[in-house]
């Protein structure tokens, strides 16, 4: 799954790089900036994951989490060890946590990568008009990648309660993804804009102040709090539920 | 027989402490009843054979024992302390295959040892690398030890699961058919092992369906039938309940059933022993204000019943099994 999140870049890059100009304004932000500068590859790349790829990736582990263990029959000799279920829970929530870093760590990386590859690497202005060099820039994206892990920390606690409902993974997994889709298009709808601030899809978008100088925390901690509200409610729920079930697969 | 804590059959002086104890244990799911009220009592030390038709509710049972089920009612003792409240401390103690074994796939039997031997935060880990091998060599896995499990056969993932309840030193071993899917080769093995098991003093609880099986390495037993528990105790006391029978060896076999209605027994012909020329057998249990049997014998010979056999037998412990929980094959709801 990493791989396929590699390839996003990579995809970009090559479709760009072979054709002949990019109309400016059109297709995904910073796409029409990337033949002068390398750097907006893995800018673009994120800016196409957040809403479909990394949720997807992210659904499909975190769903799989206890629900996967189950299906396997494995979870009755990790609890016969006995792992403790409080343990379990927390090392699969943290698995999950460690695979949001990975990925949105390999599309950063791996956009840097093709992009320097594939084109002109240089200063960057930043949305607030000033001018980083190029390692300020890398820098920026991995605090972007930051950003995006934290906003996929709440969903991922969704996806473990998901998973304790279920001895079925390919359901949790299809649970949880099609959570992340119905947050966003409930996030889209403007009559239900008191809904809004409370759908953890919220924030996913709101990195563009760390791409000022100087950087701005302020989405940053909104969205954490965020985050962190979704992971004791559902961290909660997850424990209330698996605690007391009976393992029966 | 009565259940009830500290007469646990074995014949040393005072209540023999009790690897494992339930009382009133009861559980439901929605509205079947898998196990009804059981008070299972299984001495330190003993090998206790848990047996019962498919469907009984043993599987249920075990995974109360060890805490992946919450009874309903009743309580459950393990080692002598409550679960699944100190699971914490008991399970480390308890080597187990419930159900079949299950591992990763994609990772190698000597992996997933290594995996599941990892769940445990207390084990060593110093010393896991020689544990999982001499788990692993004790149920002759070692040549497929690098092997994926994906390309394990049956039996092969069947001995993995009970080197997986091997990797420590344990007081206590719950084996739920640990001869399934073994080739008979490997049924000797459980077999030698389990008896290995018990000399060094681990306590093994074995559930089967198989009877000769039980008889061949258990000191104790219990019988479920359709969620209770109707009998247990050491094999003696299981077989000398079973009420002694008359057989009669004859080519005159509904003659011989009348007769002994007559004398005030309950007959019936045996359908395990094939009719042929020489007759079949009849059967039935000496009542309990017995005579002599030769009386028997005298009142079948005087109304012409030609008899070729003839004796009374201390019921066999299948006898037994299938007084207590039926002949037939459906599975008892
Ligand atoms: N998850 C479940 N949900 C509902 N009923 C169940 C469940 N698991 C078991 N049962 C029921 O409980 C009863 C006992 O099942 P259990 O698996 O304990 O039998 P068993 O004695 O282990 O049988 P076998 O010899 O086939 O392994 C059965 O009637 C079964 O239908
Ligand atoms: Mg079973």
């Amino acid at each position: 799954m990493l791989a396929a999140l590699a390839a996003i870049p990579v995809l970009i890059a090559v479709v760009v790089r072979l054709s002949a100009h990019v109309p400016p304004g059109r297709g995904p932000v910073f796409l029409d900036r990337i033949t002068q500068n390398g750097m907006f590859v893995a800018a673009t790349a994120m800016v196409v994951a957040i809403p479909l790829f990394l949720p997807l990736t992210v659904g499909v582990v975190a769903g799989d989490t206890v629900a996967g263990e189950a299906g396997m029959g494995t979870l009755r000799y990790l609890l016969v060890a006995p792992a403790g279920r409080i343990r379990l829970l927390v090392v699969k929530y943290l698995g999950a946590v460690v695979f949001c870093v990975a990925a949105t760590l390999v599309i950063v990386l791996a956009g840097s990568a093709i992009g320097a590859l594939l084109f002109p690497v240089g200063p960057v202005t930043l949305l607030s008009g000033d001018t980083v060099g190029a390692g300020q820039a890398e820098w920026r994206l991995v605090l972007v990648a930051a950003y995006v892990t934290v906003s996929l920390a709440g969903f991922a606690a969704v996806g473990l309660f998901i998973s304790t409902l279920t001895d079925a993974p390919v359901g949790a997994m299809a649970a949880t993804v099609v959570l992340a889709i119905a947050s966003q298009v409930l996030d889209s709808l403007p009559q239900l804009a008191w809904l809004h601030p409370w759908l953890f899809s919220h924030y996913w978008f709101d990195f563009a102040d760390l791409l000022r100088q100087p950087v701005t925390w302020d989405s940053f901690g909104a969205n954490a709090v965020l985050q962190a509200g979704y992971l004791a409610v559902f961290g909660a729920l997850a424990y209330g539920r698996f605690a007391s079930k009976d393992v029966l697969s | 027989m009565s259940p009830s804590p500290g007469d646990t059959g074995t014949t040393g002086p005072g209540p023999a402490a009790l690897a494992v104890e339930t009382h009133g244990l009861v559980k439901r799911f929605g509205h079947q009843l898998a196990v009804g009220g059981i008070d299972l009592a299984v001495p330190q030390g003993s090998v206790f054979g848990f047996l019962g038709p498919n469907g009984s509710g043993k599987t249920t049972t075990i995974r109360m024992l060890l805490a992946l089920a919450a009874p309903t009612h009743g309580a459950v003792a393990v080692l002598g302390q409550d679960m699944p409240r100190s699971f914490r401390t008991v399970l480390p103690r308890v080597g187990a295959l419930v159900e079949g074994p299950a591992f990763y796939p994609f990772l190698s039997g000597r992996a997933n040892l290594h995996r599941l031997d990892a769940a445990d935060a207390n084990s060593p880990a110093g010393t896991r690398a020689a544990r999982v091998d001499a788990a692993l060599d004790r149920v002759g896995l070692t040549h497929a030890a690098g092997k994926k499990v994906r390309a394990y056969s049956l039996g092969m993932k069947q001995r993995l699961g009970i080197a997986n309840a091997l990797l420590a030193p344990r007081e206590l071993m719950v084996l739920d058919e640990p001869t399934n899917g073994l080739d008979p080769q490997g049924t000797r093995e459980v077999r030698s092992l389990v008896r290995s098991l018990a000399t060094e003093g681990t306590t093994v609880f074995v559930s089967s369906h198989l009877l000769a099986e039980v008889e061949q390495i258990c000191t104790h037993a219990g019988i479920m039938r359709a969620g209770l528990l109707v009998a247990q105790g050491t094999l003696a006391e299981l077989r000398r309940d079973g009420r002694e029978q008359v057989r009669v060896l004859t080519p005159d076999m509904a003659r011989a059933c009348g007769v002994l209605a007559r004398l005030g027994l309950v007959p019936e012909i045996a359908v395990s022993v094939p009719t042929d020329d020489d007759g079949g057998l009849v059967r039935a249990p000496v009542p309990e204000r017995r005579g002599e049997p030769a009386d028997i014998v005298a009142a079948l010979v005087a109304d012409g019943v030609r008899v070729r056999g003839f004796a009374v037998e201390a019921g066999s412990l299948e006898d037994r099994f299938v007084e207590l929980t039926g002949e037939g094959f459906e599975v008892v709801e």
